[in-house]
Order: structure tokens, then C-alpha cells, then sequence
């Protein structure tokens, strides 16, 4: 019968009740941050380019799943799994292009 | 094992009487919450390496032909994709007030929040059959295809103004677009039906603040597609400076 023991606070039986305020703030940033991701483009940072466009995407992505789905209010336990998830995808892709981008010819 | 042979008396009620929508084999309904909603997390985690695959032939190709996913893109207005991006976190927003009206206790207000929900789900597969339309129409019938974007023999790269090696680059670029936009796609068509029967269970009460994890997991499945389109919007429709 155990249990993970739920990180939030114990007054609200059943999970954290997140304020609708919250929620407007980060639908606000996400708003703000496709903007700005859009409004980036009229400049040439070089090879920063992908860096920074990838920098805003990843931080909507953690609002995303921090607030709208509540991972910061769960237990560990999903903070597991979401880290495993995102380990195993930076294997994937890490490892491929490791092969791909050291190679003296290119695949054509 | 079954519930037959083991009725009320078989399992600890920890506050008198149960809760009617408490399962059998879990101790308490917050057992029962945390162990739906991790299954949908595993759920996601599976998911991310599904599109995860696609994400790594994009990084691949894109690292070899930069210049043709930069012309490919190019081709994509990035205004529409600009406005679906924000009707897509406009759902994700109200996907996420449908859950809280949920926790506490506002049946109507799921309801509303979750056709809201459909309703802007169903203006981005709208905008999306659009796009699609305008890239493949120019692919069908006996005329000379200008401006076909369908990989394969009626692919047209002039519209990209690119020949050669670079034309069929391109085409790896489109394949990638539809593959990966038609997969979300189909995400959003298998989740607008399960919200709409979700939303019907709300109208019937079926939902309390203590039990409500069909909205919370239904909510978990949408905010995972919507974060796919955070980075398919970046990825696909805005390479190189505009």
C-alpha cells in the first residue's frame, strides 16, 4: 500500500488546485515567446540561428509542462519519467548526428 | 482476483463508505489519480520517441542540405503557421481551464471549455487542410503540376527556384513537412473525438473535484501535441532569416 508521496500540499486532497491567474500568465509567455520567435528571424545570428529559435521553443515547452500540465505539482515519480523521455531522445539524436556530421562525405 | 468473488468487504474503505468511482485495487482515490495520470506520462514518454524518430531524420537531412530546407521553408507562409501556433496554445489554454473547472466542481464550465477546446482544434486542422490543399492540388489531374510540392515525380522546384540535386533535397524537406505535420495532424484528429466523449461524460455529471482524471489525462494527451507544434512551427516554417 505504498504510496509516492505527493510533493504539493497536503491541505488539497486531491492534487494542486492551480489559480486561473497562472494559467493567463503562461498563456500570456507563450504568446509573447511566439513572437519573439518569429520576430527573430529578420536577424542573421549565423550558426546561432537554430540555437536560439530551439532556446524559445524548449522554454515554452518546460511552461507547457510545468504549468498547463502540472509536473510541478506531481509527484517525482513523473519527474522521472519525463527526464527518462527526454534522456533517451538526446541519445537518439545525439548519437546519429555524432556519425552524420564527422563524416568526410556528405550523404549525396 | 475478480470483483465477484471479492465484493465491498475485500478492500479497506478508508473514510467509511467509498467513492463510486474508486477502483478495487487501488488504496484510496488519490492512489488511483497519481497511477492514471503517470500511465499517461509513460504514455507521452513513449510518445516523444514516436515523433522523436521523425525529429532525428529532420536533424540528419537538415544538417546535409541546409540550403534546401532553407528554400523549402521559405516556400511555407509563416504567418499561417504563426496564427495556428496561437490558436493552438489558445486550446491548450482552455484545455488547461477545462481541468481546473473540473478540480473545482464546475461541470458547465468543462463542458464549455472542453468544445472551446475542440472548437480551436478544429480551426488549426481547418488552416492546416488549407496549407495542405495549396501544396497538393497542383499535383493532380494531366496539367503541367506548377507548384506541385508533393514529393515524387510531379514535385515542381522551380516554385522553390532551385534544380538539380537541390530539387530533390527539397523534396526530402516536404517529406519530413508532411510527415511530421500529418502526424501531429492525426494526433489531434484521434484527441478531438476522445475530448468531445469526455465532455459528454462532464454534461452528465460524471466528474467531482475528488474524481475527474479523464479530463486531467485527456488534458496531458492535448498539451503534449500542442508542445510537438512549438517545435514543429520553429523547425519547419521559419529556417533562415526572413
Amino acid at each position: 500500500m505504498s504510496r509516492p508521496v505527493p510533493e504539493s500540499q497536503p491541505a488539497h486532497p486531491r492534487g494542486h488546485v492551480v489559480p486561473v491567474k497562472v494559467y493567463l500568465g503562461v498563456f500570456l509567455a507563450l504568446c509573447v515567446l511566439t513572437a519573439v520567435t518569429v520576430a527573430v528571424t529578420g536577424y542573421d545570428f549565423g550558426p546561432f540561428n537554430l540555437i536560439v529559435a530551439l532556446g524559445v521553443a524548449i522554454t515554452k515547452a518546460t511552461l507547457v509542462v510545468l504549468y498547463f500540465m502540472h509536473a510541478r505539482y506531481s509527484p517525482k515519480l513523473t519527474g522521472v519519467v519525463v527526464a527518462a523521455s527526454l534522456a533517451f531522445f538526446v541519445i537518439l539524436v545525439f548519437l546519429t548526428l555524432t556519425d552524420y556530421v564527422s563524416r568526410s562525405w556528405s550523404l549525396s | 482476483m475478480s470483483e465477484t468473488t471479492a465484493p465491498a468487504p475485500g478492500h479497506p474503505a478508508p473514510a467509511g463508505e467509498h467513492h463510486p468511482a474508486l477502483q478495487h485495487h487501488f488504496a484510496d482515490l488519490d492512489q488511483q489519480r497519481e497511477a492514471a495520470s503517470l500511465g499517461m506520462w509513460v504514455f507521452i514518454a513513449q510518445e516523444v520517441l514516436f515523433f522523436g524518430g521523425l525529429f532525428a531524420a529532420y536533424a540528419v537531412y537538415r544538417s546535409q542540405y541546409p540550403a534546401a530546407f532553407s528554400a523549402g521553408s521559405h516556400h511555407l507562409s509563416w504567418k499561417v503557421g504563426f496564427a495556428n501556433t496561437l490558436v493552438l496554445i489558445g486550446s491548450s489554454l482552455t484545455m488547461a481551464m477545462a481541468v481546473h473547472s473540473a478540480a473545482v466542481g464546475k461541470a458547465r464550465r468543462v463542458v464549455g471549455f472542453l468544445l472551446a477546446t475542440i472548437l480551436l482544434g478544429s480551426v488549426f486542422l481547418g488552416v492546416k487542410y488549407l496549407e495542405y490543399g495549396e501544396k497538393i492540388r497542383p499535383c493532380l489531374g494531366d496539367g503541367p503540376h506548377a507548384g506541385c510540392l508533393v514529393p515524387g515525380e510531379r514535385f515542381d522546384a522551380s516554385v522553390l527556384h532551385l534544380e538539380g540535386a537541390e530539387a530533390g533535397h527539397a523534396q526530402i524537406f516536404y517529406s519530413l513537412y508532411f510527415g511530421m505535420t500529418g502526424l501531429h495532424a492525426l494526433h489531434m484528429i484521434i484527441g478531438i473525438p476522445i475530448i468531445l466523449a469526455i465532455a459528454f461524460l462532464a454534461g452528465r455529471g460524471r466528474y467531482s473535484p475528488e474524481y475527474h482524471s479523464p479530463v486531467e489525462i485527456v488534458g496531458l494527451y492535448w498539451h503534449f501535441v500542442d508542445i510537438i507544434w512549438i517545435f514543429l512551427f520553429p523547425l519547419l516554417y521559419l529556417i533562415g532569416a526572413h
